[in-house]
């Protein structure tokens, strides 16, 4: 039967059982406490997290703000893969009636489902991963086609969120300190892209050093994990071309 | 406590078996070296040496080389595609032809030593 207007299925806001949860407590010497949470129709990761932290153990700690899949806030490990908590329904998740969510991986913990961002964020600015201006406000705005191939790769990856997931799902991150990790990088592939960013000699520099682009194994852990569809290995590999090019022109320092 | 990568996917694979078999080939050189060597020392070595070819066992580890030379082979195909052309979303089929490539010549090592 079609759903129209505001009525909405009987089922959508009934309990149809119960999950069993296994959340980590703690920091990096916590361990797992389990909870027994109704199941909703409809019901997110986020919903249960919230649904304990209101209902059963007010001290739990996470981290959440629009609850869209807007903020990039909520990523947590769910069933042992980064997700963002917000958009992923327990029902496609959960097996058989379990869920077991932990923090992200490769970030620092700070309590229970909380990480430090800090290292996500400094690794963003060594990629050189902002703008840098060519005008003043007084100049007139940069005319860009945006069916210019340019802009086409700017925007392939502009609608990143920030979310930590690509970090925690890369492998090279786990194993080389120095890596700058998917999210940095492709940053630094959409400002080389962007003809409005008077960096690109900059970016190019600080993404070819020691844990730059040419430290990606190319595994794709990033691609597969990425809740908004991006596709960090294809601006990796872009970046790895364009130093190269740049190596044997002459260009690059 | 650690938490396990969540890995399970044709791109790691790949990686997985390019390293792997990388690693094995690299190990190998030595003995193939060691194995050429024994002609500067004239042709009868060289015989004697690859007569121990017609052991089963090296027949195995024979094959095992050819499949091994394959994916790695395939799997080094792979990152160049994926470094030097343009992107193509059909990346994974890619890397299911080598994979299949390698089991291909595999089976025809198979049947024509057999």
């Amino acid at each position: 039967m079609a759903v129209t207007g505001t009525e909405r299925p009987a089922e959508t806001m009934s309990e149809t059982g119960t999950l069993s949860v296994e959340v980590w407590r703690g920091r990096d010497d916590g361990r797992f406490q389990s909870f027994t949470v109704p199941h909703r129709a409809n019901q997110t990761v986020l919903d249960i997290v919230t649904w304990i932290q209101r209902h059963a153990e007010p001290a739990l700690a996470y981290r959440f703000a629009c609850r869209v899949g807007v903020c990039g806030s909520c990523a947590m490990t769910v069933n042992g893969k980064p997700r963002w908590t917000c958009r992923t329904h327990v029902g496609k998740v959960a097996v058989d009636g379990h869920l077991r969510i932990e923090p992200l991986r490769n970030l620092p913990r700070l309590k229970d489902l909380a990480v430090d961002m800090t290292p996500f964020f400094e690794k963003w600015q060594a990629a050189e991963g902002r703008f840098h201006p060519t005008k003043t406000r007084r100049d007139p705005l940069s005319t860009i086609s945006p069916s210019s191939p340019k802009r086409q790769a700017a925007d392939a990856g502009i609608e990143c969120i920030n979310c930590g997931v690509c970090h925690a799902a890369c492998d090279v991150v786990a194993w080389n300190d120095d890596y700058l990790g998917p999210a940095a990088l492709n940053r630094a592939w959409t400002l080389v892209n962007d003809e409005r960013d008077g960096g690109k000699r900059t970016v190019l520099d600080a993404v070819s050093q020691g844990g730059g682009c040419h430290s990606c194994h190319s595994h794709g852990s990033c691609v597969e994990h990425c809740p908004v569809g991006l596709n960090p290995t294809r601006g990796i590999a872009g970046l790895k071309r364009m130093t190269l090019v740049g190596l044997l022109s002459g260009d690059a320092g | 406590m650690r938490l396990r990568p969540a890995r399970n996917h044709p791109g790691f694979w790949a990686f997985a078996a390019h390293r792997v078999s990388g690693v094995a080939l690299a190990l190998f050189l030595p003995v193939h070296f060691l194995l050429l060597g024994t002609a500067l020392d004239g042709a009868a070595g060289l015989d004697s040496a690859l007569a121990l070819t017609e052991n089963p066992l090296v027949k195995i580890a024979e094959w095992g080389l050819v499949v091994l030379l394959t994916a790695h082979l395939m799997a080094g195909l792979r990152v160049l595609v994926l470094e030097f052309l343009p992107w193509r979303d059909s990346m994974k089929r890619l890397i299911a032809l080598g994979a299949a490539v390698a089991a291909v010549v595999g089976v025809i090592f198979l049947v024509q030593v057999g």
